[in-house]
């Protein structure tokens, strides 16, 4: 168990930057998912922790010591590889023990090892068969449980459920969690997908083009997203966006498409005029009688909610998403409302989240772990 | 599939082995009959069970002076494995560098290996009896088989396999603190294995045929390969003992039979047991 510290590091592949500056604290115990759109450096990131890649500048502190000179088997690090990375030609068994057999443990040693990994992970009944003769999820659990044997001080996960199936995907993210408050041990896990973000990291660190967008909590993330992007990516279906413009001294914002509205939770700062880009996620949009004029293209009924898919008779026939509870009603328009409490106010130029004067962090938010423990 | 047999497939098959196999069930029926009729073309397609005893004779006994048929078996046999394990060693450890190291002049190293595949054995091999010759293996077993232990060929199979490899593989290895040789032993060479045994299987049978290098490298008579025993039976056209000829042929086909043989079964159960 340790804490991990990332201090300014940097990669770059010739002229390419993929990480720009990436300064990370990691506490004891604490599970950081890294999420992101493929190509912002997520992987490249896990990688120089691992040791697999060298980072270009900065250094990577695991328990008060640097380990940017090590090889990535000195560096007591277990890895979750995304397809697995089984030997094929060993048993399961084989495949736990083998870590532990180039490190010289006794064997007694890597028998009680690997056992309590089995137990822990529903494996005992397979331990002698070879990898091509499991299920993907039976396989997924093996590669875990070649990192758990290890006992590190850190996991690394790279993407680890992106080769299951949609309902073996929920099962194994709340395996996963379980497994690693119970062990407590410090991990980081990289992956694509928002909702395994959201449910399995005590923080969140969203990547943008080698950039950190945010890190925070996954809530802090979802309720205030730092810049559009944040706001776009997380949360499903994506955040709505509208063009406005601020007006009446910073108290509210007037929409391209015509309504004025207010700000519930105070003034921003800046003069009226300026651009801006207001937020709205589709479970925060109400059906009323007079509201913003939608056109339906498309309704998808999800059982208990309905997704109607629209745009805005103007300006530009910005797209807009609604969620609604229950059925969509009928007819080709809809008239629909912001939820004024649930605005997310952006700059228009630099996407920056813009708080009520009082409000401001400055910075986005770097809250401590939140851990439940 | 279709439920009635197609013949004209049949009958195109069946000429292939006909013609595949005639000529060899002719040296066997030919090796069981008399010289004399062999000299006046008067094969009979019907082996003689009399004339069997040819075997016996050429397997111990000295025809022509020279060494008997099992002392020349055994001289190819310890030739051609030692050629097809030379060759598996050399091709394995360079292409395990070409592959899995990052070196100044790789690149290069490489395109030299790929190459030589371009110049005929033919091209170097006075060259290569003159090295032989400055290090005192001419007549010697070890000059037999060392030169032709470098395979151009096998190497750039063996990258085949090698960079098929998945890099997670290699990464996991690495994690799990596998070092160089280690992660060759334990993880290449078995995940490899199918294809080891397949080349195994081409690389001996090579060896087995080698006729030039040992005809020039050796002559003393010992060291005969069964091939150039065959050469050395046949005579003058009328003193040529056409039986002890054909028998020996015979005896020259089994052990690169028996390998095939042997070998297809493990590479076989190699292919189906290999990952999906």
């Amino acid at each position: 168990m340790a804490t991990l510290d990332l201090i300014g590091l940097r990669k770059s592949f010739g002229q390419t930057e993929v990480l720009r500056q990436v300064d990370l604290s990691l506490a004891d115990g604490e599970m950081l998912v890294i999420v992101g759109a493929s190509g912002c450096g997520k992987s490249t990131l896990l990688r120089m922790v691992a040791g697999l890649e060298r980072p270009s500048a900065g250094r990577i502190v695991l328990g008060g010591r640097d380990i940017v000179g090590l090889d990535p088997a000195e560096r007591d690090i277990a890895m979750v590889f995304q397809n697995y990375a089984l030997y094929p030609h060993m048993s399961v068994f084989e495949n736990m023990a083998y870590g532990l057999r180039i490190r010289g443990l006794a064997r007694a040693d890597i028998q009680r090892r690997v056992d309590e990994a089995a137990g822990l992970l529903g494996l005992s009944e397979l331990l002698g068969r070879k990898p091509r003769q499991l299920s993907g999820g039976q396989r997924q659990r093996v590669a875990m449980g070649r990192a758990i044997v290890r006992e590190p001080k850190l996991f690394l996960f790279d993407e680890p459920l992106s080769n299951l199936d949609a309902k073996l995907r929920v099962q194994m993210r709340a395996e996963i969690r379980r497994l690693q408050r119970r062990l407590g041990v410090t991990s980081l896990y990289v992956t694509h997908d928002q909702v395994e973000a959201m449910t399995l990291g005590d923080r969140l660190l969203v990547l943008h083009q080698g950039h950190p967008a945010q890190l925070a909590t996954p809530m802090e993330v979802f309720e205030r997203p730092a810049d559009t992007y944040v706001a776009g990516f997380i949360g499903a279906p994506a955040m709505n966006f509208l063009a406005a413009t601020l007006a009446e001294g910073g108290t509210a914002a007037r929409l391209d498409a015509g309504p004025l509205v207010r700000f519930v939770d105070g003034r921003r700062a800046g003069t009226d005029g300026d651009a801006l880009t207001v937020g709205i996620r589709p479970e925060h949009l109400s059906l009323v009688p007079d509201g913003l004029a939608l056109h339906v293209d498309l309704i998808e009924p999800l059982g208990s909610e309905t997704l109607v898919h629209g745009h805005l008779a103007s300006p530009g026939e910005t797209p807009l998403v609604v969620k609604l509870s229950g059925h969509a009603p009928p007819g080709e328009t809809l008239t629909v409302a912001l939820q004024p409490a649930q605005l997310h106010v952006f700059d228009r130029a630099s996407g920056r989240r813009i708080e009520p004067i009082g409000a401001e962090t400055g910075r986005p938010a770097l809250v401590g772990a939140g851990l439940a423990q | 599939m279709k439920d009635r047999p197609d013949y004209l497939a049949h009958a195109i098959l069946t000429l292939g082995v006909l013609l595949f196999a005639f000529p060899v069930w002719l040296v066997f029926a030919g090796s069981t009959q008399s010289s004399d009729a062999i000299t006046r073309g008067e094969i009979s397609l019907l082996p003689d069970p009399a004339g069997l005893g040819v075997y016996a004779r050429v397997l111990t006994g000295s025809t022509n002076g020279g060494q008997p048929v099992w002392h020349m078996l055994l001289v190819s046999l310890g030739m051609a494995l030692c050629i097809a394990f030379g060759k598996i060693v050399i091709s394995v450890l360079s292409a395990y560098a070409v592959v899995f190291f990052r070196f100044p002049g790789r690149q290069v190293a490489f395109w030299l290996i790929f190459v030589t595949l371009m110049l005929p054995v033919e091209v170097r091999i006075i060259p290569t009896y003159a090295v032989m010759a400055d290090f005192g293996l001419i007549n010697s077993f070890t000059g037999l088989w060392v030169p032709l232990i470098a395979s151009a060929t096998a190497t750039l199979l063996f990258r085949q396999v090698f960079v098929a490899i998945p890099d997670e593989l290699v990464e996991a290895a690495r994690m799990d603190g596998a070092g160089p040789l280690r992660f060759l032993r334990d993880i290449v060479l078995p995940v490899s294995g199918a294809n080891i045994a397949a080349l195994f299987v081409f690389l001996f049978v090579y060896g087995w045929n080698q006729y030039l290098w040992p005809l020039l490298v050796a002559t003393d008579p010992r060291l005969d390969t069964i091939v150039i025993g065959i050469v050395k039976l046949i005579g003058v056209e009328t003193q040529t003992d056409w039986g002890a000829v054909m028998a020996t042929a015979v005896l020259a086909l089994l052990p690169p039979i028996c390998v095939v043989v042997l070998m297809q079964r493990w590479f076989v159960a190699g292919l189906t047991e290999g990952e999906k």
